[in-house]
């Protein structure tokens, strides 16, 4: 610990924030040559992400004929920019910052660097081998990967946790995550947070530091935005991309349906009432880009300061930005 | 005690865990992006001296446990137990062969020792770092030899037995780093 007298010092060195302008003008580069927009949307919004498993940040907005009042950081860009897409964008990305309220770590900070994009008319193993792409070459620098690996989860599932999703029972997955090396009172965990745990635990740690892992088709429960896979509804054209076990990227084939996305998020909604959390309301613009027409695309948000950290080999996310929550 | 979440749990925290006391020596925030989120603790029984890892859920409380580090004055021993002081308050505790795990090769009467006490029962005793001691036993040194050569055994007056240098005699008293157990100096006299 640092006396407070350091307090205004950047937690990360010069270093660190001259690879982060040469990464952001690369990205730039990876997508100007491939025809994809940049965009800017609100960080402050009315509307927000109703997700289990995020705690948005709010704020009190007063200004001339603003309705709202209580505005909404963003968890992710996802809503406004579907608007955008429903708006007939075409394919854009943006990189900005996300707030998540309670998220502080060694690789998590309330406050984070996300690099979203989207493809429209691009299925998800599409974007898939894009992000692989993308990864390597702004790794590129630093370190040689071998080729990506695509997994299912299913497969990674019962390759290292002997488990399979789709079908063990509540009781097997209670067990499992109860042997596991560092265990955990599994009373109040439901079927999908003892998959993440399993996952975690047994899975990430098997993954290759040299290379891009993507894992795809996980299990339908945690679709969030994600299209239903049509061969076998039991997953979600949902993936996510990992160096070593890092998470770095979480994708999807996006759901455009707008009846099934109002469904979910009615859903999501009351799970958030019944644990006792501050409400939110329903994003009806959003809503209504969608009722007026997503186009089919996939989509992918990637944790920048993770990649940077990857580059840089560092071993925390205060490395990697100036100022982490505590110096903020 | 105080019941800490998982926003408040830190590196040194003294918790329950189990019914007994452990000092957290590390703690890792885990969270998939779209998951549920975990804290990683890892901890060091402070009876046994075992590391355990255990995952907690972001609603799960760690109950704080009593245990304070002071110095205390050692006394005396009965053989079964060591009495020990508090100079301030002159309050006395009895530690027994766990607690001290060694610390009794090298204390004295009078030596001020730090004193682990859990609802106020020593649990763990530190003997000072550097003590001066009297060696009672050790082969006589040979002829010529100096002070760059080798090492012999040498019996201590509180039983430790250390290696030194070969011109240390029986009756001279050396300078020993406790947490060692090796020969720092010939001590002053």
């Amino acid at each position: 610990m640092t006396g407070e007298a350091a307090e205004w010092r950047p937690t990360a060195g010069l270093a660190a924030l001259k690879r982060r302008a040469a990464m952001l003008a690369e990205l730039r580069a990876f997508f100007t040559e491939r025809g994809v927009l940049e965009v800017e949307t609100p960080l402050l919004s009315a509307e927000t992400t109703p997700d289990l498993h995020l705690e948005p940040m709010s704020s009190r907005v007063d200004a001339p004929g603003v309705e709202c009042r209580r505005m909404y950081l963003q968890t992710s860009p996802e809503l406004a920019m579907k608007r955008l897409l429903a708006a007939g964008s075409g394919s854009i990305y943006q990189v900005c910052k996300a707030f998540r309220g309670g998220e502080r770590g060694r690789w998590h900070n309330p406050e984070f660097t996300i690099l979203e994009w989207y493809r429209v008319g691009w299925d998800v193993h599409r974007l898939m081998r894009e992000v692989a792409a993308l990864i390597e070459t702004l790794l590129a620098r630093s370190r040689r990967l071998k080729p990506a690996t695509y997994n299912s989860y299913a497969d990674l599932m019962q390759r290292h946790a002997g488990i399979d999703p789709h079908e063990a029972s509540i009781h097997a997955l209670r067990r499992s995550v109860a042997d596991g090396r560092s265990p955990v009172d599994t009373g109040g965990l439901d079927r999908d947070d003892l998959l993440s745990r399993l996952f975690g635990e047994r899975v990430e740690p098997r993954f290759a530091p040299d290379r891009v892992t993507v894992v795809f088709g996980y299990p339908a429960s945690q679709a969030a935005m994600a299209r239903l896979n049509a061969s076998d509804p039991r997953t979600a054209e949902r993936f996510e991309a990992y160096v070593g076990e890092i998470e770095l990227a979480n994708g999807y084939g996006e759901l455009c349906d707008p009846a099934e996305q109002r469904q979910r998020l009615e859903r999501d909604l009351a799970s958030r009432r019944g644990t006792g959390r501050p409400p939110l309301p329903m994003p009806s613009r959003f809503l209504a880009a969608l009722e007026s027409g997503l186009p089919h695309c996939a989509g992918v948000a990637l944790g920048l300061d993770r990649l940077l950290g990857l580059d840089l080999q560092a071993g925390s996310i205060d490395e990697l930005i100036a100022f982490p929550v505590e110096r903020a | 005690m105080a019941s800490y979440n998982m926003n408040q749990v830190r590196t040194g925290l003294k918790v329950l865990e189990s019914g007994e006391p452990n000092v957290i020596i590390s703690c890792d925030f885990i969270k998939p992006g779209k998951g549920q989120a975990f804290t990683r603790v890892k901890m060091r029984n402070l009876l046994n001296g075992r590391v355990n890892e255990k995952t907690y859920k972001p609603g799960d409380l760690l109950e704080g446990a009593d245990v304070i580090e002071t110095s205390m004055q050692y006394l005396y021993t009965d053989g079964e137990h060591w009495f020990f002081m508090n100079p301030d308050t002159y309050d006395q505790v009895e530690a027994d062969a766990a607690a001290l795990g060694g610390a009794e090769q090298w204390i004295k009467e009078e030596d001020i020792c730090s004193v682990t006490l859990w609802n106020g029962h020593p649990i763990l005793v530190a003997a000072p770092n550097f003590v001066t001691r009297e060696v009672v036993e050790t082969d006589p040194g040979l002829k010529g030899d100096t002070s760059s050569g080798g090492n012999k055994p040498a019996k201590l007056e509180t039983g430790a037995v250390v290696k030194v240098p070969l011109f240390i005699q029986t009756g001279e008293s050396i300078r020993v780093d406790t947490r060692t157990g090796e020969y720092v100096s010939r001590g002053k006299t």
